[in-house]
């Protein structure tokens, strides 16, 4: 039986782990960096250790949270990186062809997912299972992408999250255009009773994703038009193995300036935090004070992907560093500090991560072949007869074997 | 759910209104009214582009339309080609109907992943749920003595790129009933405008706006013959139907046929033409490797190979970047090259 704590390390593959032994100076400065507390401008209201810690500006956001609400958080948290080792798990023994670990990145999705109305859209980048748990969206509904059977089999249109989106920084300027729909719309702005028919959108890219020109693009549609959207850029310190430093000079919330909107930085590893900052940029965007910027600064605690090893490229010495940062173990002690839950609570959580576990794996296991015809399908909305042909002739082609071949 | 009818432009009354329901257009005329029947008949059209609302787009094709609707359905936009086609996806997943405005065919590469990355697969990606109605309109082809990328012919790339449409229309009547069956499709289209006659006079043409027009998706006899066939499309067209003129004063009958669409291909009228004269030229302005052209030959020489008397013969650009404008009389294909391909077709 594994616990939220148990993590589990990409093998390394055949060949030199070439930086083991001898870490470069440029390794040791990203780590220094990666490990720091973000700057002073950083929003925190829980301390790694569990601690709330007052802010004038932010405490208000979250005054509504609940003892319950907290458990739901933690649960949450709990739920969705169990979900992630599992997956892990999967990619391990062969049942998915890659997996994209979000291990490290709980509190930062949880509690921007968790500050969203239903009727609030969300563009996800591909390491946004977090988030799509706040929607609504079963883990099992990602698999496909993993095991190779379709592109994500959840309804983008009903859940108002996204397909994931694989171009880095593609999906930036998507959420600019939908956001845009909902000011032309007359969505934002609106006060009194029609305050909850204003909407906003929220887009999810990494530190990485900033370097790219759509990224840029976005911030300046995005700007020019008020558009009522939400950057969050979550800053887990590497893209692949290239340091932050790799993609800026300056903290990157701080780049939101430049495009006259507001920027800010939030622990990225504190739920409670993250929660509060994204609920006041959602309100801003509603009301039109849009767009908004957050850096949410956390750390990938795993690979890229399964295919990555990151014993090549930092320094195990920062992984330790952030684990006493852990976002779900600050909660676990603040939730225990204040009495908020039981031995009986924690036993639940973690009886109900084994039911998600199990249930995820054995839908793996259980996952069909797509049909043939399905790579045809749907290409278009209207006919195309040339497609149309193309298919025919390679059905009858393949029925010809007699479903031998 | 089915795309509105087609609004009788004008109706009220305006220009093409019914008691006045034809006109003799320009081609950009044409696509003026068509864009501006298109923002009638549907309250989520919108149009987007750099300078296309006050100064009605450099080459004024939506001249008037800010004016009229207003400038949260006609836009100036930030100069960023991937963010024109960026938000517009957006826009799209949230209902609209977004008609983008490349100013130039050789600017559109800065929008090409958003494209081909998303334009073209978000249908797929989502098994249908999110449907990409939004038209790129791209000014293409050369003639018109410009610096350089901006007389390039890129359909290719789009044609060859699986989830988008590609068509090109060749005079006023098809553009001002194309552009407005464009914009009801359901699928992305990329429209592709033969700038160098936007405002040619002499290619005036009667447009009745009470008229129904053909299906989008289909290709056209311009002119029957029987000596040869002369594929084309686009600018083109016309270099077609001049060589036609030309070729009947020696005896020699062309039949012309416009492609109007690109993909996907029509070619039936093509096959139905080259079985009757055994010979097909085409034309087109792009480079010829690997070109719309080369895909049909491929396709013709597959359906009609005992019925051609002679390859199928191409009639394109160089293979070279689009040369300075004192050299592009020489990369276009004119009526003589097209004269020249009939003489090698019919001595083969």
């Amino acid at each position: 039986m594994s616990s939220p704590e148990t993590w589990t390390h990409p093998e390394p593959r055949e060949g030199p782990a070439a930086t083991a032994a001898a870490p470069t100076a440029e390794q040791v400065i990203a780590g220094l960096r990666a490990t720091s507390e973000g700057g002073p401008e950083l929003v925190q209201l829980l301390t790694p250790e569990g601690e709330r810690v007052p802010n004038p500006e932010f405490d208000r956001y979250v005054a509504d949270v609940t003892a319950e609400d907290l458990r739901n958080l933690y649960r949450d948290m709990v739920l969705v990186r169990r979900a992630d080792r599992e997956a892990n798990a999967l990619q391990r023994q062969g049942q998915l062809g890659i997996w994209v670990p979000l291990l490290g990145q709980e509190a930062a999705q949880i509690g921007a997912g968790r500050a969203m109305r239903p009727t609030d859209m969300a563009f996800p980048s591909y390491r946004e299972h977090g988030i799509a748990w706040t929607r609504g969206i079963h883990p099992k509904e990602l698999l496909g992408i993993f095991r190779g059977t379709d592109n994500g089999s959840w309804d983008s249109n009903a859940t108002r999250f996204h397909p994931y989106c694989i171009v880095i920084g593609n999906q930036v300027l998507n959420a600019a255009g939908y956001a845009m729909g909902q000011r032309f719309e007359g969505r934002v702005g609106n006060s009194g009773d029609a305050d909850d028919t204003n909407e906003a959108t929220m887009v999810f890219f990494g530190d990485g994703a900033t370097s790219q020109g759509d990224v840029h693009e976005g911030f300046v549609w995005a700007a020019v038009y008020d558009a009522p959207l939400v950057f969050f850029c979550q800053n887990n310190q590497w893209a692949i193995s290239e340091p932050t430093e790799r993609q800026t000079r300056l903290p990157l919330y701080q780049r939101a300036r430049g495009y006259g909107f507001p920027g800010i930085r939030v622990d990225g590893n504190d739920v409670l935090a993250t929660l509060a900052v994204t609920r006041w940029a959602l309100d801003e965007c509603r009301h039109g004070n849009g767009p908004v910027l957050i850096e949410a600064f956390t750390y990938r605690m795993d690979a890229h992907t399964t295919t990555d090893d990151p014993t090549r490229y930092r320094l195990s010495d920062e992984l330790e560093a952030w684990k006493l940062k852990d976002p779900i173990e600050r909660l676990r002690v603040n939730l225990v500090r204040h009495e908020n839950a039981d031995q009986a609570f924690f036993d639940s959580v973690q009886a109900d991560a084994d039911a998600l576990a199990a249930e995820l794996r054995d839908y793996c296991f259980n996952m069909g072949e797509p049909p043939i015809e399905q790579m045809f399908n749907n290409v278009y909305a209207e006919p195309n007869p040339v497609l149309d042909a193309q298919r025919d002739d390679f059905l009858a082609y393949h029925a010809s074997f007699g479903g031998e071949h | 759910m089915a795309a509105p009818a087609i609004n009788k432009a004008g109706q009220t009354g305006g220009p093409g209104s019914a008691d006045n329901a034809v006109q003799s257009l320009t081609l950009g005329k044409a696509l003026n009214l068509g864009l501006r029947a298109a923002m009638e008949a549907d309250p989520k059209v919108l149009m987007m582009g750099e300078d296309v609302g006050k100064l009605g787009g450099v080459f004024r094709i939506t001249d008037g339309l800010q004016k009229d609707f207003g400038e949260h359905r006609v836009l100036d936009t930030p100069l960023s080609e991937s963010g024109i086609i960026g938000t517009a996806v957006g826009l799209a997943v949230r209902g609209f109907r977004p008609v983008c405005e490349i100013q130039f065919d050789g600017f559109i590469f800065p929008g090409f992943d958003q494209i081909v990355s998303q334009v073209a697969k978000l249908h797929a990606r989502t098994r249908g749920r999110v449907k990409m109605p939004l038209v790129i309109r791209v000014p293409f082809g050369g003639g018109i003595g410009a610096v350089e990328h901006h007389s390039e012919s890129p359909e290719s790339y789009f044609a060859h790129t699986a989830g988008l449409k590609v068509v090109s229309c060749s005079n006023a009547v098809d553009a001002y009933w194309m552009i407005q069956q464009a914009i009801q499709c359901d699928d992305p289209v990329l429209f592709f405008e033969p700038k160098r006659y936007y405002h040619s006079g002499n290619m005036k043409a009667e447009v009745d706006t009470n008229a129904t027009p053909i299906p989008l998706f289909q290709s056209r006899v311009l002119r029957q013959g029987t000596t040869a066939t002369v594929v084309a499309y686009g600018p083109s067209v016309k270099v077609a139907m001049d060589a036609a003129t030309a070729a009947q004063e020696e005896g020699k009958s062309l039949e012309v046929i416009d492609l109007r669409t690109l993909s996907p291909l029509d070619l039936a009228p093509v096959y139905d033409s080259v079985r009757r004269t055994g010979r097909l030229i085409v034309v087109s302005e792009s480079p010829s490797e690997a070109s719309l052209n080369s895909e049909i030959a491929a396709k013709v020489q597959q359906e009609c190979f005992y019925s051609l008397e002679a390859p199928v013969l191409r009639v394109n650009g160089f293979d070279v970047p689009y040369p300075p404008a004192k050299l592009e009389e020489h990369f276009l294909p004119d009526l003589d090259r097209v004269l020249d391909a009939v003489d090698r077709s019919l001595a083969w």
